[in-house]
């Protein structure tokens, strides 16, 4: 019989009952209210894909998962990534630009993707890559904005994001960022659906832990765009943030939400540190 | 707030304790002897005595033990699995988030295990357990769920009458 690790975080059930007060104040001093603390170091191999006790998903996945991922001719992701490359450089739009036009070179955007969600001072709003990427095309290209979850932005995103691979996610929850980060922490730290659980009971407390055939990984962001083998197809964060709603019977919310905004920059910033995975393999 | 507290003439010596979302800590700092009688929409009354069990049957009636065990693997009922291993080698892939259920029959008294199921978070605030038979203080629940437990009074009886054979 498999024995259980009771962690007890009390100052934390204290926080909830007082309505996250404890937590919201420590928020940056002690990264265990953010991912539970590791007792044993990245496995052999893997070191790069771990950071403090920050853990990618790809430590979590199996082997079969990893080695898709590793090889971009075999990970399915590359067939959207493909087309964006062509995409890329086809003017389109009534100012009949190009991504190129203004930015050359995909390999331009390196860095790009490490950095994202990040407030705009321009619209005075929280953008993260989907959004920026949809901001060039009505703004600069004049043209329609793709849909959230199509192949195109999907596509297009994980090009983007692809050129920072390997790269240390690195976002600022400074100066206006800062209530965005946390309302995403209330999010993480509120209980939700008939099912009553918050995002920190699996992916903080019971990480590591099985859930029947599920091994719990800290639910880390940097490895979006995922191809997932259970979708068949890519998908975005906030369509994993959606089936985590949905599996606990919470009412999902709408893509590019206010709360999946600061949801997604809490949930990427806790990350801060791993390499950038896009496009990632899951199952 | 659309929830009501039965009081109860003879209760001068008891503590009644108003029930929702953030009050359930002090629930289990209850003195002994105290009776707590709790309403929810759609559900049955039913009291809690001592902050540790609720002695009633939810539904008057006793539960089947067979049934009991397998509305605790079904996925859309109990689910219990998910957290859980029991002595259920049939079934593949047992959690490992919480107790084996494995002689809990001897560990906890039939109150003690259908307060557990009814609402986990009076014995302890910070459980991932959910309340199988709860429709308040929940937030942003699917529409499909709204007012609904998780499970009715006779399904959790029947759960009981399975696990206190676990000895
Ligand atoms: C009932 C348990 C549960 C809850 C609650 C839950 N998740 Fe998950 N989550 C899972 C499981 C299981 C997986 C798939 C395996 C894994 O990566 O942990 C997953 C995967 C993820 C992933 C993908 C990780 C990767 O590397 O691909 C992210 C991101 C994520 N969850 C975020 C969240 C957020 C944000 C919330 C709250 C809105 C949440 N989860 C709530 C169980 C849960
Ligand atoms: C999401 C996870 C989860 C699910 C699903 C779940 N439990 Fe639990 N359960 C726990 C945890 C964790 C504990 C340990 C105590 C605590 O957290 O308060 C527990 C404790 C218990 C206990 C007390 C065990 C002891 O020895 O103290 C019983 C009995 C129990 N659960 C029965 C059930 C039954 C029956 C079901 C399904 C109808 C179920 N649980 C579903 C997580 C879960």
């Amino acid at each position: 019989m498999m024995m259980t690790k009771t962690k007890k975080p009390i100052a934390l059930a204290v926080g909830m009952l007082l309505g996250l007060s404890v937590a919201t104040a420590q928020a940056t001093d002690d990264m265990s209210l953010h991912i539970s603390p590791q007792s044993q170091p990245a496995p052999e191999g893997l070191e790069d894909y771990a950071h403090g006790d920050a853990r990618s998903g790809y430590i979590y996945a199996t082997e079969e998962t990893r080695t898709l991922q590793d090889d971009d001719f075999e990970n399915p992701a590359f067939l959207w990534v493909e087309k964006a490359q062509e995409q890329w450089s086809t003017p389109e739009g009534d100012a009949n630009k190009s991504c190129q036009s203004c930015h050359g070179d995909v390999e331009s955007m390196k860095g790009v993707g490490a950095v994202y969600p990040k407030f705009d001072p321009e619209i005075g709003d929280l953008l993260n890559l989907e959004k920026r990427i949809n901001r060039c095309r009505s703004e600069g290209m004049q043209a329609t904005p793709w849909k959230w979850e199509s192949d195109e932005l999907l596509g297009m995103t994980s090009l983007v994001k692809m050129q920072s691979r390997g790269m240390p996610v690195n976002v600022s929850i400074d100066g206006p960022a800062k209530e965005y980060f946390e309302k995403g922490m209330k999010f993480y730290n509120t209980r939700v659906g008939q099912m009553d659980l918050a995002c920190k009971h699996c992916h903080i407390d019971q990480n590591g832990n099985y859930m029947r055939a599920e091994l719990l990984s800290q639910g880390q962001a940097n490895g979006f765009p995922t191809y997932r083998l259970k979708w068949q197809k890519l998908g975005s964060l906030h369509r994993r943030f959606r089936g985590c709603n949905n599996n606990i019977r919470a009412e999902k919310l709408a893509n590019g939400s206010p709360e999946y905004m600061a949801l997604e920059l809490y949930v990427t910033w806790r990350g801060n540190g791993l390499p950038i995975e896009a496009p990632s393999v899951r199952k | 707030m659309n929830f009501r507290i039965f009081k109860r003439k003879l209760a001068s010596a008891f503590t009644l304790c108003a029930f929702g979302g953030l009050t359930f800590g002090a629930s289990s700092a209850l003195a002994e002897g105290s009776l707590m009688r709790v309403s929810e929409p759609n559900l049955k009354p039913y009291t809690i005595v001592d902050g540790t069990s609720i002695p009633d049957s939810l539904s008057g009636k006793a539960g089947n033990a067979v049934n009991g065990k397998k509305l605790l693997v079904h996925r859309k009922k109990g689910n219990c699995l998910t957290c859980h291993s029991a002595p259920i080698l049939e079934e593949e892939f047992h959690g490992d988030v919480a107790p084996p259920l494995e002689g809990v029959g001897d560990r906890m008294s039939a109150g003690e295990i259908r307060l557990r199921l009814v609402n986990p978070k009076v014995i302890n605030p910070d459980t991932p357990m959910m309340a199988y038979y709860r429709t308040h203080g929940l937030n942003q629940v699917s529409k499909s769920f709204v007012g609904k437990p998780m499970l009715n009074e006779q399904e959790i009886e029947d759960i009981v009458a399975y696990l206190i054979t676990l000895k």
